[in-house]
């Protein structure tokens, strides 16, 4: 992945940054310059905010046959996040046994290494899951 | 606008075709087209291609030209234009092709699909679909899209209670009928133990979950409804029903995910533009790149009720001979799915259902049939609707 590509979003990557509609409160992850539902009226009325990172395990699945670069993580989990903002976010869930994962578990959000783009690539970063002890 | 349909079909075997190129398969494909509608190529007036990623594929971009050179029909100048909606790609392609004649524009028109996935390794393969999703959110973060679809098949069980045989069902299903078909990859039946035993891919997905890698292209040939009567021999399929949507790009971004909203618009749509309402469908190819997607394809269709599509196809009530057959190709699991080629195999499967050509597969007395054709993980549908007259 070319660098400015993946420079462009370290905030929304790597502080969860997401966008709130001025107009009619809806919070967005990622970011969007417009609301999806105010369109023009929401015009430079965009704000940042941050995802707290909490939230709730609605979907998962144990990953076998990984991306490239992704090869020496497998099997992973991956699952869908609901957070108290209202986005949902996909990310991995660590540091736990896919037995431990389970629909409404209670999950933090944690700053990881994504993956390394092969030998002399970039390494890049992220949010990744933990379950919430 | 005027009414249009389908006067030819033709494909490819789908499968590993080691020897051949994608250049060789669409000549194949389309050739069989034409022969099929008796007409030549110099009749034709315009040249759709479907296909997903001869960028990623074959590092090839400027398909249109390619394959209007590769079937000889630069040597008139012929306009060719090549769609991109992911695995919808041929679907779509299909679509815009009867609206270039619909509008008054062409007359006949080709369009073909095709896909060279095997020259590519396995985790090759997996990383060029990734594209179908978004890059940027879901393939970044380690999401295959077998992975995005196992998200959706956990929690349709969570939900519905949907089970791993039903899921298995589907394959099994899925291969009969494909060893049913000349065509078809894979022309075996299975055992619901082989499915269920068979090494994970995405949990709660399997390999018998998912579609295989296959090469192949598929041809059909488009004319007016006028034309179509004073020319064709074979009884004649026309297009009723067309209807295409969108959805968000990532799962993620969707408040549901055990229903394709995508399907369900462009289902809608094509249903009002045919008249018709689902119990109507005599027969279905639908989308069923992973297994659950056929699971949702026959709720979202309006088939059965959300939550009863597993159960359904338990009960073999989608099987050839069932109140309504879905994918008696073999569907994208056992025919193959070589992405940019399945929407326009579909339509061609139909149209051998329609006229009653399909042999041991054949649906008895069948007079409607509907294809549903998925980008991605439900990003793109494309729903039409043919009838024989």
């Amino acid at each position: 992945m070319p660098v400015p590509r993946y420079w462009r979003y370290q905030d929304q990557r790597y502080n969860l940054a997401g966008s709130k509609c001025g107009v009619c409160g809806g919070v967005y992850f990622p970011q969007r310059p417009l609301c999806p539902k105010c369109h023009r009226e929401s015009l430079g009325k965009m704000e940042r905010v941050t995802l707290s990172g909490e939230g709730r395990i609605i979907s998962y699945t144990v990953v076998h046959e990984p991306l490239i670069d992704y090869e020496h993580q497998a099997p992973y989990i991956m699952a869908l996040i609901e957070t108290p903002e209202g986005p949902i976010l996909l990310g991995q869930i660590v540091d736990a046994e896919p037995e431990e994962v389970e629909i409404g578990r209670e999950v933090e959000a944690v700053f990881r290494k994504l993956r390394e783009e092969g030998k002399s690539g970039t390494i890049q970063y992220g949010y990744k899951f933990r379950l919430k002890r | 606008m005027r009414e249009v349909a389908v006067i030819g079909v033709g494909m490819t075997k789908f499968g590993e075709h080691w020897e051949k190129s994608f250049r060789e398969l669409g000549i194949e494909a389309g050739y069989r087209a034409l022969l099929d509608a008796g007409i030549e190529s110099k009749d034709v007036d315009a040249l759709f291609v479907g296909n997903m990623s001869g960028g990623i594929f074959l590092e090839q971009e400027h398909i249109s030209s390619m394959v209007s050179e590769a079937v000889g029909m630069t040597e008139h100048n012929v306009p060719a234009l090549r769609v991109e909606a992911a695995d919808a790609s041929g679907g779509v392609a299909f679509q815009q092709a009867v609206l270039a004649i619909a509008s008054g524009v062409y007359e006949t028109v080709v369009v073909g699909g095709a896909e060279k996935m095997s020259d590519l390794t396995s985790i090759g393969v997996t990383d060029a679909m990734a594209s179908m999703g978004d890059r940027s959110w879901e393939g970044l973060f380690g999401a295959t899209i077998p992975s995005l679809y196992a998200l959706v098949a956990r929690r349709h069980m969570a939900e519905f209670g949907t089970t791993k045989e039903q899921l298995a069902h589907v394959a099994v299903k899925n291969h009969y009928n494909g060893a049913r078909n000349p065509y078809a990859q894979f022309r075996r039946e299975i055992k619901l133990e082989t499915a269920l035993r068979a090494s994970p891919v995405a949990e709660p997905l399997g390999m018998f979950d998912c579609a295989p890698i296959s090469d192949g292209a598929a041809a059909v040939v488009l004319t007016t409804l006028d034309n179509a009567k004073k020319l064709s021999e074979k009884p004649v399929v026309k297009v009723v029903g067309l209807g295409l949507a969108t959805d968000t790009l990532a799962l993620a971004r969707r408040k549901e995910i055990t229903t394709f909203k995508a399907t369900v618009a462009a289902a809608r749509r094509a249903y009002e533009m045919a008249s018709i309402k689902p119990s109507d469908v005599d027969v279905a190819e639908v989308h069923d790149s992973y297994s659950i997607g056929e699971i949702l394809a026959i709720e979202d269709l309006g088939f059965f009720k959300k939550g009863e599509g597993g159960p359904a196809t338990e009960e073999g009530r989608t099987a050839l001979g069932g109140e309504i057959p879905v994918n008696p190709s073999g569907g994208l699991k056992a025919r193959g799915h070589p992405l940019g080629a399945t929407g326009v195999a579909q339509i061609a499967e139909l149209v051998w259902q329609l006229r009653g050509e399909a042999g041991d597969r054949q649906v008895k007395d069948a007079r409607i049939g509907l294809a549903q054709n998925v980008g991605g993980v439900g990003g793109t549908a494309a729903v039409t609707i043919l009838e024989v007259i």
